[in-house]
Order: C-alpha cells, then structure tokens, then sequence
C-alpha cells in the first residue's frame, strides 16, 4: 500500500489523502455507531470471560486462568440454586396473572369508549413513572401497617404490580393495528362471540401477549430495588447477588448471568431470523 | 351471556376491574400508606404516631438536600451523556440499518438481559485498580500514579449512563425510523445542506423520541442507588441511598417516608417544566 503510494505523483497522493478523509468524514456515523456497540457489548464480555475465570481467593475481579469448574460446578455455592428457582417461580407466576390482567385492560382500551378512560392510561401510566425505590417503599409501609409478614407471597405481589403496566403498553400498542374485519367476517359466518374469540382474535392477538409476557418476564427475574423491600429473608437471583458482592461474588454468579442473557439472546435472535426468514417469503 | 346483552355497557369495566383491582389496592393505596407514614413521629422502639409532622419534610430537606441535588445532577449528566451516545447510535441504525436493523436492536437490548446487578459489577471489574483501563490511563498520564476511577463521581455517573441507554434509544430509534424518507429527499431537492436537512427535518421530527427517552431514562436515573454503592462511595452517595438505608438498615420510616415524597415531587415538577418548555410549543409546532 505505502509502496504503491510512493510510486504516485505528488498530485495523487494529495487527491489519495483527500479521498481517505472524506471516507472518514462520509463514514464518521458508522464508526461512532461501532464505537457505542462495542461500549454497550464490553461489559458483557466481561461477564462472560469472568465466568470462565479460575480465582485465586474470594475476589473474581482479576483474570487468573481459564477453568470450566464454574460451569461445571454452578450448584457449588450454597443458596444460590434455591435463589435462582425462587427467581423463576416468581418470574413464572407474575409474568401470567399480570400477562391476564394487563390484556385484559389493554383490549378494554382498545376495543370500547368508555367514562374513566384516561383515568384508567393514569393508572396504567403512573407505576412506570415513580421511581422503583418509592413503589417499594410504600408496597413495604403497606405490608409493614397491616402486618403481613414478606416473603415469596408479598414479592409476587409486587412484581404483578410493576409487570401489569409493560403488559398493557406492549399488548395495545399490537392490538391498534388489528384487523377488525376479521371478527366482522366471523360473525357473518354465525359464530357467536365466544367463539369469534377464542378461534379469530385470540390467536391473532397471541404474539402481542406472548411479547408482553416475555417482557414481564424479563422484568421480574432482573428485579432488584422493589423485591429488596418486599423481600423478607426470601431470597432471589438479584438478591443472592447483592448479598455476594459484599463479600466478593463467586464466578457461579457470572455463570448464571451468563446463561440467562444467552438463552433471552437466543429467543431474540430466533424471532429476528424467524421475521426476516418470512420478509423474504412475502417480497 | 343475556345479561352482558342486555347490558354491553358493562363490558370494558368488567375487563378493567381485576387489573385495576391489583394496582389500586398495590400501588396507590401503599401511596396512602407511605404519605400518612411520612407525617408520623416516632421512634421504631416506642412505636411510631401519626403527628401531623410536617417537619420530617423540613428536616429532610436540611439534612439531605446534598444527596438530593447530587441525584438531580447525577442523572441529569447521564441522561445527556445517554442522549448523546445514542442519538447517532439510533440514527444509524434507523437510515442505514437496511435490512438487519432488528439485529442492531439487539444488540442494544441483548446486554441489558444481563442482570442489573451484574453488569454494574463487570464495571466494577473493568474500572478497578487492577484492571487496564486505570492502568493505561496511568501510563499516557491522564489518571495520576495513584489515580482512581472506581469511587468517583465519573464511575457512578457512567454506571447510570450505561444501565439506562436502552430507554434513552429505543424511543429515539421508534421516532426516527417512522420519518418518511421522502421528506429529506424534499429537504435535499430545496438545496438544503445536510446539516441544515437535519436541524430543520430530522431533529424537529425526532423531537418526540427525544422527549420520551429523556423522562425514561432520567426518572429512573434519579432514584437509583445501585450504581452510588457499587461504583462510588458515600461521598457519591444519591438520595436512593438514603431512601433505602433508612428503610431497610436504620428503620427511620417517617423520615424514608417523606425523602420519598419528596423525591417523587421534585422528578415531577422537573418534568412538567420540561414538557412545558419542550413539549408542548415545539411538538405541535
């Protein structure tokens, strides 16, 4: 390359370097863009190689060498399996009783004009907008004044809660777009409304509640500042974590974190090649 | 089945009732609960007693307001910073993406499946002593011999930055790819240079991208704690610290309690002030 360049007249090599800025300056917003992935996507890196790490002692903040004990071993750091499955059922549970109550508004906002309307957004609108550490402040004064004791119950609660809200945003956001005719189309063939449904909305409308219910999901097995309110001596993924920093986490923690944001990744990646792979289909 | 006939009216509210049912009895009345707790006096030893006590308000103010004004300024400094990073983040993805701009989106969400807390420890590992970054800061002399980034201000306010970013671009990205592309075709067809295109077009365009992702992002900023405690010290400790501390550790409930108030006050006059002077002139504008 600077062999050939020495070769060129003066004049080329000027329009050579001419060229090669304006490539930088054309190009600026990719490289900017690649900058902020690779900020966004170190960390990640780290949770991952960390998992992988082989400590000397309790502090897993210093590369020592290349194990697959932790992953391997995940079970051998006491309470943290007990953490992850109270973690789960809870994601489990809150994700469906939320996932039915929040449809069920959304399709109530979506479908009729009724009195209370933008009262109804309020409170829907409202959980998303104060600050995590208030809901579960006030969620444990309420517990504290009628002396409910916390525990697992009192951390499903909570999280229905805060789930209820992304359920309605994510599921009318879907349903606005929904082709009414379709039911209209149902109904002329006679069935009645049960039946249009269960056999035409329902399955129409089921990707938007499966993205709801994924996305309380999601919610609630990250959930840390309101389930450390409400928690008790109940303990959760987040919680184990908490705990462990104090002390120094074991890489376990990285393996886990590691596994769930591969198999969330995973889901992502297959609904993206599933669209594209369909895209293609249609055009 | 006849009696909805008879009374369709009915419908949307029985729809409604069990949802709204939970989040009046979970999340408004626990307001009440909190609201009435914030006006008692007390200790947790002899019981606590509902005072009027409008002085917890007071004394928080006096004796918080520097975590108070830290929180405002931290998140304040992250929700620009966040802006910043992915307002040409999203715009690229959303006017060059072509067809793999959900791959792109990915791979801003696909981190934040990572667990809250521990992607803030990855940054504990990263800014550490031990870790390069310090140590090549070190060397080119930008960070003194014993130069620290863990423990500072710059740390926590980086740790928001990065835990909040998806709710700063994924609005911004929604706005911006929902431009019609032919509007800057027009821009460009009147002689407008690209810079006047995107001031005139794409940024006014963008605006409601900008307006949502600015209270997601900052409205979560000023209430965390996670980032103060684990990236800082108490020196850089926010208002949640207090919040929780005196919650959870110090059982100070009345004085938790009004901090609380306070805090949700405070993020909502700033944001009726910013949706005044953004909002409503230059969106319907």
């Amino acid at each position: 390359m600077s062999a050939s360049a020495e070769a060129l007249p003066l004049p080329a090599r000027r329009t050579g370097l001419r060229r090669s800025l304006a490539f930088a300056r054309r190009n600026v917003l990719t490289v900017y863009a690649i900058l902020v992935f690779a900020y966004l996507l170190v960390p990640i890196t780290v949770v991952v190689a960390f998992s992988f790490n082989h400590p000397a002692g309790r502090f897993n903040y210093v590369w020592q060498g290349f194990t697959f004990d932790n992953w391997r071993y995940w079970d051998a750091v006491p309470g943290l399996r007990s953490a992850l499955t109270v973690s789960l059922e809870v994601a489990l549970l809150a994700s469906l009783i939320a996932t039915a109550l929040g449809t069920l508004i959304a399709l109530a906002l979506v479908r009729y004009r009724f009195r209370g309307r933008s009262t109804t957004n309020l409170l829907v609108f409202l959980p998303m907008a104060t600050p995590e550490i208030v809901l579960g402040a006030s969620l444990l004064t309420l517990f504290l004044t009628i002396d409910q004791a916390q525990g697992f119950n009192t951390i499903l609660i909570a999280h229905i809660m805060f789930d209820i809200s992304f359920v309605v945003v994510t599921v009318k956001a879907r349903l606005i777009s929904f082709d009414r005719h379709l039911e209209e189309a149902a109904m002329d063939l006679g069935a009645n409304e049960l039946t249009t449904f269960m056999r035409v909305t329902l399955p129409l409308i089921a990707p938007a509640i499966l993205a709801g219910a994924l996305l309380a999901f999601a919610l609630s097995v990250d959930d840390f500042v309101i389930t450390n309110f409400v928690a008790g001596t109940t303990v959760t993924f987040p919680l184990f974590v908490w705990g462990a920093a104090r002390v120094g986490a074991p890489p376990q923690v990285n393996v886990i974190g590691t596994a769930i944001f591969v198999v969330a990744v995973a889901l992502m990646l297959t609904n993206i090649l599933v669209q594209n792979h369909r895209a293609k289909g249609d055009a | 089945m006849t009696f909805l006939h008879r009374h369709r009216w009915l419908t949307p509210y029985l729809l409604l009732v069990p949802g709204l049912a939970w989040l009046a009895v979970f999340f408004v009345v626990p307001l009440g609960f909190l609201a009435h707790q914030s006006l008692e006096s007390g200790t947790i030893e002899f019981g606590y007693a509902f005072t009027w006590a409008w002085h917890n308000y007071a004394d928080a103010i006096t004796t918080y307001h520097t975590q108070l004004v830290r929180s405002l300024e931290y998140a304040g400094i992250a929700t620009v910073a966040a802006l910043l990073l992915s307002y040409p983040l999203a715009y690229w993805i959303a006017f060059r993406g072509g067809r793999w701009k959900n791959l792109y989106l990915l791979f801003i969400i696909g981190p934040f499946f990572v667990t809250y807390l521990i992607r803030t420890l990855a940054w504990e590992t990263i800014l550490s002593d031990q870790g390069v970054v310090v140590r090549v800061l070190r060397d080119i002399g930008v960070l003194g011999a014993d130069g620290r980034l863990l423990a500072t201000s710059t740390a926590v306010i980086a740790g928001i930055t990065y835990n909040f970013l998806p709710f700063m671009a994924l609005p911004l990205y929604v706005s911006l790819e929902q431009i019609d592309a032919r509007m800057l075709e027009a821009a460009k067809d009147l002689y407008a240079s690209p810079a006047r295109t995107f001031l005139h077009v794409t940024l006014p365009l963008s605006l409601p991208g900008v307006v949502a992702g600015t209270l997601l992002t900052f409205i979560p900023a000023a209430g965390d704690f996670i980032n103060a405690q684990l990236l800082g010290t108490p020196e850089q400790y926010m208002i949640g610290n207090v919040i929780q501390s005196k919650f959870l550790e110090l059982t100070d409930y009345p004085a938790a309690a009004a901090l609380s108030f306070i805090l949700m006050a405070v993020i909502l006059v700033l944001v009726a002030v910013y949706a005044r002077a953004i909002g409503t002139e230059k969106l319907t504008g």
